[in-house]
């Protein structure tokens, strides 16, 4: 666009007028955005702390992360917890095909299956800590149905807690991949599937020949997405088992939270920050990879 | 569809709907109860007797006013900040011609594809070196502006028709006034967007509060109840009691703007 007159005529021109909106964005983006980005690297090499005084270590506290027990317990948590994404994408889609239809009140229930989603995690994990618990409800059900001779102590067994950590994560999740599968489902054109079913495809056929494969991108963005929260976890864990029992549900974020804001370790939780983002990068290019190559094609 | 089809999709409609509010009908019930039967094995449905007094006696036993107004004082704030900020910064990006645009604008949104794992810890001593720790300020300003939102807003403003801004330049309006009085008013459906993700995102935001603010008395209603079910073991009808309160209003909102919650975040989906 030309400078119009009317800019001329105040002495200012657009791109001033641009700079000045911009300044109090730009500053915060500076100080909030680029800056951890940029700076996170430097203080990785270092041992800044809250106390003592602060050295260049060089890559000392890479070598001390690949040597630390707990970091690579947490590492390989975090690694389990992705778990969660392809149970997460199978549910949802399930969830969304249930709702795909105009039958009487079925906006109540999409309303419904996404109350957890707008709720706290502090309250979706509170109150599942109560139903879990020893004398809880989940315990009473299962074993009037038959499912479980003793009661389990859901989140304090070492070999239930981060499985069941992932359950709480899904069920407060799956609504919102359910309303994105459903915007994918309202998406396809009604004649292609009405085309199908003339030719004698039956609906378990038009699932897998056309609906699957044309949800294909949003199956591609709900995986990105549900990978980087599942790698990234952190309320439901701290609120809910601390890590424990023993390490047995310390993510790698926990860690770096405990490293940096319990220890106040600044430049060794930076490194693990570093490593984490690595890491996650790293599985983001798998993801995109198989997109590309067209992944779970069923064609 | 036959009988038999809608009955089944009923049925499994219901089973659903049951393991999604199954846990917030328990809340409500377990709020009901009195001392004894909270603990009771096998566990009450339906309390007996039902009592409101946790209810009444809940606000003797913690401070929950303050809890709610350190939530309502960080949420209005965070929201309304970072919808100017975000707003002064998308319009310039999508309506204003000046060098450098297309630079700054990638360099914002290439920042959303960078894992940052260790921002946080920066950010930290970014509000300490700033003054802000143990501040409702420190917890709200790294939030007051947000690359996703800036990007969202930025997309509706592109659409908006050149004709609109022509005209009002014709009758001599100047840049701040075709903003507010043109701009702004064309792209509300995104602003309230973008409002209720603001809402719901201050509004349950956890961990960083708990790491800005050394206080527990300055705590908004998420990490208050964490940390008062952590640190006092308390009679737990009056954390249900808290944490009921602390989401009525975000399910009510819901509710309400429904359909603004769900057309937006299918358009930030597909934006």
């Amino acid at each position: 666009m030309n400078k119009t007159p009317f800019f001329a005529r105040f002495g200012k021109s657009e791109a001033s007028v641009a700079w000045l909106f911009m300044a109090p964005g730009l500053l915060l983006l500076a100080l909030f955005v680029f800056w951890p980005i940029i700076y996170s690297i430097p203080l990785a090499l270092t041992n800044y702390s809250v106390i003592g005084k602060t050295d260049f270590v060089g890559f000392d506290n890479f070598v001390k992360a690949l040597q630390d027990k707990s970091f690579i317990t947490s590492l390989i948590n975090s690694l389990l917890y992705v778990i969660v994404v392809p149970f997460i994408q199978f549910f949802s889609i399930l969830m969304a095909i249930l709702v795909n239809s105009n039958v009487r009140g079925i906006k109540l229930f999409r309303t419904a299956y996404y109350i957890p989603v707008v709720t706290s995690m502090v309250a979706v994990a509170l109150i599942w800590g109560w139903l879990l618990n020893q004398n809880g409800v989940v315990n009473y059900i299962l074993s009037n149905v038959g499912l479980m001779q003793e009661r389990i102590t859901w989140l304090s067994n070492k070999n239930t807690a981060l499985w069941t950590l992932m359950f709480i994560t899904m069920w407060k999740g799956l609504g919102y991949y359910m309303m994105i599968y459903l915007a994918g489902l309202q998406s396809i054109p009604k004649d292609l599937v009405e085309a199908a079913m003339i030719d004698g495809a039956n609906r378990a056929q038009t699932i897998r020949k056309i609906t699957i494969p044309l949800l294909k991108p949003y199956v591609f963005f709900c995986s990105l997405i549900s990978l980087m929260a599942a790698i990234r976890v952190f309320d439901e864990v701290f609120i809910l088992t601390m890590g424990g029992p023993g390490d047995a549900t310390l993510t790698s974020s926990l860690y770096i939270y405990q490293q940096g804001f319990q220890q106040f370790n600044f430049g060794y939780s930076s490194a693990l920050g570093l490593i984490v983002s690595v890491i996650i990068a790293a599985l983001s290019i798998v993801i995109f990879r198989f997109n590309r190559k067209g992944g779970v094609n069923p064609y | 569809m036959s009988k038999i089809g809608a009955f089944l999709l009923y049925t499994l409609m219901i089973i659903v709907a049951l393991i999604c509010l199954g846990p917030f009908l328990w809340l409500l019930s377990t709020s009901l109860k009195t001392g004894e039967n909270l603990y009771a094995f096998p566990p009450q449905f339906i309390p007996n007797p039902i009592t409101f007094e946790n209810y009444v006696k809940v606000f003797d036993i913690m401070p929950l006013w303050n809890y709610m107004w350190n939530t309502v004082v960080m949420t209005a704030s965070g929201v309304g900040l970072n919808i100017i900020f975000c707003l002064i910064t998308a319009y310039p990006l999508a309506r204003l011609s000046f060098p450098g645009r297309n630079f700054i604008f990638f360099a914002i949104i290439s920042t959303m594809i960078l894992p940052n794992a260790a921002g946080m810890i920066v950010n930290f001593i970014t509000i300490n070196k700033l003054g802000l720790y143990n501040s409702m300020m420190g917890v709200v300003i790294p939030s007051a502006i947000s690359v996703f939102n800036v990007f969202l807003l930025r997309q509706a403003f592109i659409t908006i028709p050149r004709e609109m801004e022509d005209s009002a330049r014709v009758d001599g309006a100047g840049e701040f006034r075709i903003f507010c009085s043109i701009m702004v008013p064309m792209i509300k459906p995104t602003i309230s967007t973008v409002l209720i993700f603001d809402f719901m995102a201050f509004w349950n935001s956890f961990l960083w509060p708990i790491i800005v603010l050394d206080d527990p008395k300055k705590y908004p209603l998420a990490p208050a109840l964490s940390y008062l079910q952590g640190s006092l073991s308390f009679n737990f009808a009056y954390i249900a009691v808290g944490t009921i309160i602390s989401i009525i209003p975000i399910i009510v909102i819901f509710l309400i703007l429904q359909k603004q919650f769900i057309n937006g975040m299918v358009g930030a989906v597909k934006g």
